[in-house]
């Protein structure tokens, strides 16, 4: 590739040495501005309001983090809202990866009457903006008696234009005609192709999707505030944004170790899937 | 926030497909219309209807309670001249600007950097995209302590280098600024990664020619690199419009304690009230569906207005 090129390049050339340390000393200081939130959220999470609010501000971690989870547990039901964080994420992303794998395969490999104009029709509904679905989903949900459950996030998360378009341009290249034809000989039906054959092969484009689709969901605030209105059952977004709204400007030790307490799982999630995801990730801008 | 794919990208209908024979007829293809069929039908409940809906609910006033009474075209009448609904346009816009130009700059400068940069590529990849993976609601909960008047750090490092204290919060500018800051910490990284893959398509033989006619790397950075990544510089400018005009959580957990008549107000003075904001502030604080339906579909078209506009320009220098 260019990269060896260029290190041999870059290592005939005088002075290169010293622009690269200048280069790494660049890219290490946007690291610790894009580090830095985290780091502040650990100090605060750590000291006393009292702490907090003294001059000068306090630059390394304290010793009172035990207490403010303690007063965190006390003030929200942590656990329960993570729960149900869990439960949305878990079961929209498991809802999505099937629905939207299944279309894209047929978008990418079969043909059918109808196909041109429910494809169009997809990239359509990918750029309808949610407020236009908002008022009326909000209608809907409270017909159906949805409204304040975890249905009312999962159910229409299901299946999503953007996951069905994205998995059928990886479809299309990643999955061999070849392939198909021989396992229709072999006698496969529709199903047992897109199990046995389609599936194994984009298993990393799955992945990205999963991830992508998880995170997107553990961190959505906007609807799950409208639809979630039983104060006592929410997500672990909207149980934040709760916490701060009556505690944010007495007690910002203890919201902010709900705060940095709600990033964990994510954390773990990205430090599984940060290469997929990340590689993957710049793929429908380049194409 | 979802990556967009490519615009340029046709639905094509691909010509080499393992289909035998074609039968005519719905039997022959069932299977396929079913497996496609879910998310047609959760479409249809949760995205053509409401959409249908809330053309209708914009001609009528409803509280979401009563009955629906016809309104004809007096909210719309009424959107036009809401001088509240225009300032949360104007607020929406400088934020965005505030937020995006600044944020394509430092990603650029970003990934080139890193396009230089041989070694840890990789690791310096994944400490700049993880802003993006953070939650909305938590970073906005840490910025507003950073930018808290008492205790806030920035206060902090004003006060020690000599200055006064700004009450960021509390004043039209030092709101906006405060909602941009944390939008650009959060999508600079994203952008640079995706720009870094479009500075990695750039063939290499065009910087060596560059080189051979003498080309310095600012030359050859406006020269090349900058025309070769038109595309994906279009794709970032699109995605940064299409979701920087509709920003909600930021501004709404970042000022939510901010002022006590409602969570959605913007904050002091509504300064930082975006579109958005004021949507939800009429449709589920007044519980005015009719008017918040109105609210959505002026939204829309300004989302789609500036898209338009925004693309025209980056396409135009490229004529020249």
């Amino acid at each position: 590739m260019a990269s060896t090129q260029e290190t041999r390049r870059a290592k005939g050339i005088d002075g290169s040495r010293r622009r690269g340390i200048g280069l790494h000393a660049a890219l290490v200081l946007g690291v610790l501005l894009s580090a830095f939130p985290f780091y502040w959220a650990v100090i605060m999470s750590t000291h006393t309001s009292s702490e907090i609010f003294s001059y000068p501000p306090k630059l390394l971690p304290g010793t009172h983090f035990p207490e403010n989870v303690r007063s965190l547990f006390d003030n929200i039901d942590f656990f329960g809202s993570m729960f149900n964080s869990l439960l949305v994420a878990g079961s929209v992303t498991f809802l999505v990866l099937f629905f939207d794998s299944l279309a894209a395969f047929v978008f990418a490999k079969f043909e059918f009457p109808g196909k041109r104009l429910l494809f169009v029709l997809l990239m359509f509904i990918f750029m309808v903006p949610a407020q236009l679905q908002a008022i009326p989903q909000f209608v809907i949900m409270a017909k159906l008696g949805w409204i304040g459950s975890m249905t009312a996030l999962i159910v229409p998360a299901a299946a999503n234009a953007f996951g069905i378009f994205w998995m059928r341009q990886y479809m299309k290249g990643a999955i061999h005609d070849e392939l198909l034809d021989a396992s229709r000989i072999d006698g496969a039906n529709f199903l047992r192709q897109y199990w046995h054959v389609a599936l194994p092969v984009v298993r990393p484009g799955l992945a990205f999707l999963g991830i992508f689709t998880f995170m997107g969901q553990w961190n959505d605030y906007a609807w799950p505030l409208i639809a979630l209105t039983n104060p006592d059952n929410v997500t672990l977004q909207v149980a934040l944004s709760q916490l701060n709204g009556t505690h944010g400007t007495t007690d910002y030790g203890m919201v902010m170790t709900g705060a940095l307490l709600a990033l964990v799982p994510l954390l773990i999630v990205f430090a599984i899937g940060a290469r997929q995801m990340i590689g993957d990730l710049a793929k429908g801008a380049i194409k | 926030m979802a990556t967009l794919p490519a615009l340029e990208k046709r639905p094509a209908v691909v010509a080499d497909v393992p289909v035998t024979r074609p039968r005519q007829g719905f039997r022959k293809y069932w299977h396929l219309y079913a497996a496609i069929s879910p998310f047609y039908l959760l479409f249809l409940c949760f995205g053509l209807i409401p959409v249908g809906f809330s053309l209708y609910l914009s001609f009528h006033r409803w509280d979401g309670l009563g009955s629906m009474e016809w309104a004809g075209l007096s909210q719309y009448r009424y959107l036009l001249s809401d001088s509240e609904f225009w300032s949360s346009i104007g607020t929406t816009i400088v934020i965005w600007a505030l937020a995006t130009f600044p944020m394509i700059f430092l990603a650029m400068v970003t990934a080139v950097m890193l396009n230089s940069a041989v070694r840890f590529k990789n690791l310096y990849r994944v400490a700049y995209f993880l802003p993006n993976v953070t939650s909305v609601v938590a970073i906005a909960i840490i910025f507003g302590s950073v930018f808290s008047t008492n205790f806030g750090l920035v206060n902090a490092f004003l006060q020690a280098i000599g200055f006064d204290q700004i009450a960021w919060l509390n004043t039209p500018w030092g709101i906006k600024i405060a909602i941009a800051t944390l939008m650009t910490w959060q999508w600079t990284g994203y952008n640079a990664i995706i720009f870094l893959a479009g500075l990695q398509t750039v063939p290499s033989e065009l910087y060596e020619a560059a080189r051979m006619d003498g080309a310095g790397p600012v030359q050859t950075f406006f020269r090349i690199t900058l025309p070769m990544m038109r595309p994906v510089l279009l794709f970032v400018l699109v995605v940064s419009t299409v979701t920087g005009l509709q920003s909600f959580s930021e501004p709404q957990v970042l000022l939510q304690n901010t002022s006590n008549d409602s969570t959605f107000s913007g904050g002091p003075g509504h300064a930082g009230r975006t579109m958005v904001l004021y949507f939800f502030q009429q449709t589920f604080d007044n519980n005015d569906f009719g008017y918040g339906a109105a609210v959505a579909w002026g939204i829309f078209l300004v989302v789609v207005l500036f898209s338009i506009i925004n693309w025209r320009l980056v396409q135009r220098r490229g004529e020249e």
